[in-house]
């Protein structure tokens, strides 16, 4: 938890504070290569960015973390995601529990067909057994969290989908922090959405990183700068390039890393 | 220029009218046919239309007066059993198909068998259920009636509930799974919830799909003159049957009341279809 003194450019070992340790991962799509040798860690309490062009893998990574790849069929990882020092990928672990530590936000806003009251009580509901008063409270805190409170406090019984897209997506944060998650995955998560939602959707990211540990994949470089402490740059399946956020955009140690950022390539 | 593109476009223009008159022609030929039909069956059905009807059991042949009471309870009957069966059998083999299964072999060869279970002739069904459950049962039941119309509802409702769960997003269950919930509470509290409207619908049209349905009935809950409400020991009157009965016979009596069941029957259906088309345009977000 101290300043990472130690975080060089190429390739970052995951050092001791890191919530995630990423350890030669490879991914596969059938028999498709997606992810070449990953090695990269996300430091406790920080946002890390995932930045690179289309199909580069950093959505891919991010749904690693939380093994939303198990859903479907023919894809697999290989390697290590330790949490806490934990092989995620272990075929034991159990991955409702392992989704519950780790929330997810995704690109488009994705609210539950039911009241914004239940979006988030929902999955409160599911790990504990608590009294309503209680209940309420923490739907209150979680929609606090997500700086919705002042806008829906009056029609909590409304459908989540009436809400605004922007709206929406503080619903889904909210809906992710109500649980007490450890960490946060932020998947693209304002390219729906109008500048104003995102900029209160980075202003409540730099907030949550107080608490949570949070990786973002973004396509917005500036948005990258802007909210992230460290910066992956992936291509075509590599980490290219690792490290702080403020050196990889000022002076980054890889030719292809300045080609991206500059707008030469992607 | 445009001299020499106006033969041309006037001959597309020329073309053009002549198709669209075409394509009305024959929406005014069939949509003729089925106002023809309606407006038979109203003049001869509403004539027909008493109180009685609601409250009479089915005369026998060359008596004047009765009803349908027993013909209009035995059809609810058979109906509500053959939905009670085969909706949640359809709507549990169409969630496998959507959700559990959608990558598997046994989904595609399950998908495919109940493509043809679709197009079966009912004739058949009725037939087998005559082999399956009338003969071990000595005899038509309404219970067999109502078993038979199951199998009809079956792949009709397989079919709506996976083309429904396949209509929600990825994304939506990803989300629901993306807070640790089992698959199971993703498919009932979510994909469920955003599929509601349209499940609805199939059932209901399921249901409009067997009330009017009569060869699957002729040997499994045959018909009855008399109040039949036992599914289990006798055969049962109902609508479409006795239709086929009574349309058949010379008694002007049995004419009339044939009329009004078919005028019961394609309103009852009518309902129905308004109701699902009602549910089914709730279904876009508000």
């Amino acid at each position: 938890m101290n300043a990472p003194a130690t975080t060089t450019s190429m390739p970052s070992q995951s050092a001791d504070g890191d919530k995630i340790a990423v350890k030669d991962l490879k991914f596969y799509y059938g028999n498709n290569l997606a992810l070449k040798n990953i090695t990269l860690g996300l430091r406790t309490n920080k946002v890390t960015a995932f930045i690179g062009p289309s199909g580069c893998g950093k959505s891919t990574l991010l749904r690693v973390l939380n093994r939303m790849y198990d859903l479907y069929p023919n894809q697999r990882a290989e390697g290590e995601v330790l949490l806490d020092g934990e092989n995620i990928l272990n075929p034991k672990q159990d991955l409702n529990l392992l989704r519950a530590r780790i929330g997810m936000v995704f690109q488009k806003p994705t609210p539950f067909p039911m009241t914004i009251y239940e979006n988030i009580a929902f999955g409160i509901r599911l790990y504990e057994k608590i009294a309503k008063s209680e209940l309420d409270g923490r739907v209150e805190k979680a929609l606090r969290g997500a700086a919705l409170w002042d806008e829906v406090k009056d029609k909590l019984s409304a459908s989540g989908l009436s809400l605004s897209g922007g709206q929406q997506q503080r619903l889904c944060i909210a809906r992710s922090v109500a649980i007490h998650p450890e960490v946060i995955l932020f998947d693209e998560p304002c390219s729906a959405l109008d500048p104003i939602s995102t900029s209160k959707i980075e202003e409540l990211i730099d907030e949550l990183q107080e608490n949570y540990t949070i990786a973002i994949v973004t396509h917005n470089m500036q948005q990258a700068a802007r909210v992230s402490e460290f910066t992956a740059f992936m291509y075509l399946g590599e980490l290219v390039e690792f490290g702080d956020t403020s050196k990889i955009f000022t002076s980054p140690s890889q030719k292809r890393t300045q080609d991206y950022i500059t707008g030469r390539f992607g | 220029m445009t001299d020499a593109i106006a033969p041309r476009y006037g001959r597309r223009r020329r073309t053009d009218k002549v198709m669209l008159g075409l394509c009305w022609a024959a929406t005014a030929f069939g949509l003729g046919w089925l106002v023809l039909i309606l407006f038979s069956l109203i003049w001869n059905g509403a004539s027909g239309l008493d109180l009685a009807v609601f409250m009479e059991m089915t005369p026998p042949a060359g008596s004047t007066g009765g009803g349908l009471l027993n013909a209009i309870v035995g059809s609810l009957i058979i109906t509500a059993i053959g939905v009670a069966i085969g909706a949640p059998l359809g709507m549990l083999a169409g969630t496998y198909m959507a959700e559990y299964g959608r990558y598997s072999k046994l989904a595609s060869v399950t998908r495919f068998i109940n493509d043809i279970l679709l197009s079966a002739p009912s004739i058949i069904i009725g037939l087998f259920i005559y082999g399956a459950v009338v003969v071990p049962m000595h005899g038509a039941t309404g219970i067999a009636g109502g078993i038979a119309l199951a199998v009809i509802v079956v792949p009709v409702v397989v079919r709506t509930t996976e083309d429904m769960l396949l209509l929600v997003p990825n994304p939506l269950r990803e989300a629901a799974s993306a807070l640790g919930l089992p698959r199971s509470h993703v498919i009932i509290k979510v994909a469920y919830k955003a599929a509601r409207a349209g499940l609805i619908t199939g059932v209901l049209l399921a249901v409009a799909r067997i009330s009017g349905e009569t060869a699957p009935l002729l040997f499994t809950s045959a018909n009855s003159p008399y109040w039949s409400v036992d599914p289990f020991h006798d055969a049962m009157a109902n609508l479409p049957v006795t239709i086929n009965n009574f349309v058949n016979n010379p008694d002007p009596n049995w004419r009339r009341l044939a009329w009004a069941a078919a005028l019961i029957i394609t309103f009852a259906v009518l309902v129905l279809n308004i109701v699902a088309r009602v549910l089914g345009a709730t279904r876009a977000p508000k």
